[in-house]
């Protein structure tokens, strides 16, 4: 084919990209060029290039701030907890399913773990505040009955990041077991044959086929989810949160909405948000790397 | 195989913790459905807890008659209309060309880069509040569609998918002298309907789901999509949404926290809904994006 005949068929290529191209340029790269109001005095109506430029004046009122330290060690806590938790839940709970007999129970479990996953923090949001209230909670209705004092769960700092992590992964380990079982369901049956021929019994058969045939996926999952190391969480600790709490639920998110948007202080907030977003390229970068090197995983 | 009696001992273990899980997944949802089904007065003592107490119906009309939830209610359908449309066919036809190797279109590597960077790296919440600002797009339903027409993911979902299809079908069509959108609506699309089901309810409960966009987009509370407006009542108690002094009496009555139990049961009623069919296409759909490209 020549060269003119080729480019000719590319166009209609092109046009089909086009629409979602401008779409990104306007709404995803245009914020990208919005961040030098971190280092404005900004007003809206002056614009983006209009407002007085102020250097690095943002980032030292932000520095200055007292709480700012206590916010980001909330949100490595919170977030690296998280991660934590989030990994070893689901391979266990996996491994735990797949020891189950009958599949019908097996899809039941499933059905059941992983329908908190598709509903949103405000639904289970609003479901939480109810059943944990002090006064009138289903939770402490129990824990009353067993004699312990009613716990504000989140209202006291002493127990609110724990809330928070013990409610997350309620909400989010059913999805990470179903990624794990289907590893598991991918594995040769084969092996299995062979070890029980060797004698194994069902402890060795899942050290030794089960784990390693999980191995990538688990590599995988560990890496991907550095990527979220200042991600604690924004949707969860927004509709649980309350002013009592911000000594240990307030996190980088939740402080740039409540800077930016409620108090409009606009070049302190993205700030903040710009610090969060560099470092995050940082370690998403790196967990991309990492996936494609160690678990031959590239994204695209 | 006889099984032996710690093998047993473990099984009736490992039934029981898997089943309490289970059921602590549920409970909540049962209980919130329990709780909107009784009187006020018997929620509010902290007597119900997985069946209903003085069975009444009188949350549900009270709340199906407030003039603010139905008109989210509708903001929310137009929400789920709209989106559906611009995600799915931006989603369709952005995938497709980024499906093709670069013989066929030689600047993919590019594009992808583009796409991809946006996955890395954002200006953050100001900047991008400040340009929904500058488009005109506030109080419209256009801020909640327009800007998350794009999503990375879905594309490279559907143009893993579209990438298995076989080349030499495309080959024969263009031979017999179809172009790139007739292979696309005639050859890919009807092959690609198991990724397209997925696809598409994925887009749904992301739009359903969706608050936060609601609320900083939205000056007007009458413009909040359902999902804004629950935030806003069952989450922080705004007593503003209260306009008149007969819906405080009527409040009075039915009992705040039965009142909530029923918005956040019919909030979460369209997901309990369409579940079945989404942990079917689900697990598919991880495998279909993880396929290495």
């Amino acid at each position: 084919m020549n060269l003119n005949l080729k480019l000719r068929r590319e166009i209609p290529l092109h046009i089909m990209i086009l629409p979602a191209l401008v779409l990104i340029i306007i709404f995803n790269y245009g914020p990208m060029v919005g961040i030098i109001i971190a280092f404005e005095k900004y007003i809206p109506t002056k614009g983006f290039f209009g407002s007085k430029w102020v250097g690095l004046d943002n980032f030292r009122y932000i520095l200055s701030m007292p709480d700012i330290q206590q916010i980001l060690k909330n949100t490595i806590v919170i977030a690296m907890t998280k991660i934590v938790v989030g990994l070893f839940i689901p391979v266990i709970v996996a491994l735990s399913l797949n020891e189950l007999g009958s599949d019908r129970t097996k899809r039941a479990i499933q059905t059941s773990i992983y329908l908190p996953h598709f509903l949103s923090w405000v639904i289970l949001g609003g479901i939480l505040v109810d059943i944990l209230s002090p006064s009138s909670g289903f939770v402490n209705k129990i824990l009353g009955s067993l004699g312990v004092e009613p716990i504000f769960f989140l209202g006291d700092n002493d127990w609110f990041q724990f809330t928070v992590i013990i409610t997350n992964t309620w909400k989010e380990f059913g999805y990470a077991t179903i990624i794990y079982l289907a590893a598991i369901t991918s594995v040769d049956p084969n092996l299995y044959e062979a070890a029980i021929v060797d004698g194994a019994n069902r402890w060795r058969q899942t050290w030794h086929i089960t784990l390693p045939g999980m191995k990538t996926i688990i590599i995988l999952m560990t890496v991907l989810s550095l990527g979220a190391v200042l991600n604690a969480g924004f949707d969860q600790l927004f509709n649980l949160y309350n002013p009592i709490v911000y000594e240990t639920g307030d996190i980088i998110d939740t402080f740039v909405y409540r800077l930016g948007l409620i108090d409009a202080q606009f070049g302190p907030a993205t700030a903040v948000g710009l610090f969060k977003s560099l470092v995050s390229l940082v370690f998403i970068s790196v967990s991309y790397f990492l996936a494609d090197k160690l678990a031959g995983y590239s994204i695209f | 195989m006889k099984k032996s009696k710690g093998r047993i001992f473990f099984e009736i273990y490992n039934y029981s913790i898997l089943v309490s899980m289970a059921a602590l997944c549920l409970f909540p949802m049962i209980h919130v459905l329990a709780v909107s089904f009784s009187s006020g007065s018997a929620a509010a003592a902290g007597w119900v807890s997985l069946w209903p107490v003085d069975f009444t119906l009188s949350s549900y009309t009270f709340v199906l008659e407030k003039a603010d939830f139905i008109s989210s209610l509708m903001v929310s359908f137009q929400r789920l209309f709209w989106g559906l449309i611009a995600s799915l066919t931006i989603t369709i036809i952005t995938a497709y060309p980024l499906s093709k190797g670069k013989r066929d279109l030689r600047i993919r590597g590019i594009y992808i880069w583009v796409f991809i960077f946006t996955m890395l790296f954002n200006g953050g919440l100001i900047p991008t509040y400040m340009i929904i600002k500058e488009t005109g797009l506030l109080d419209s339903i256009g801020a909640l569609v327009i800007p998350c027409a794009v999503n990375v993911y879905f594309i490279i979902l559907l143009m893993n998918f579209f990438k298995n299809i076989p080349k030499s079908l495309e080959e024969a069509a263009f031979i017999d002298g179809a172009g790139h959108w007739t292979t696309l609506f005639k050859i890919y699309l009807p092959l690609s309907l198991p990724a397209l089901a997925t696809i598409t309810l994925f887009i749904s409960v992301f739009h359903w789901n969706s608050w936060f966009d609601g609320l900083i987009y939205m000056n007007r509370p009458e413009n909040y999509p359902l999902s804004s407006f629950l935030q806003t009542v069952v989450i922080q108690r705004d007593l503003t949404f209260i306009t008149d002094t007969r819906e405080i009496e009527m409040l009075s009555k039915v009992d705040g926290k039965t009142v909530k139990s029923a918005q956040i049961f019919l909030g979460a009623l369209p997901i309990l809904a369409v579940y079945p069919f989404l942990q079917r296409y689900f697990v598919k759909g991880i495998t279909l994006g993880s396929v290495k490209g």
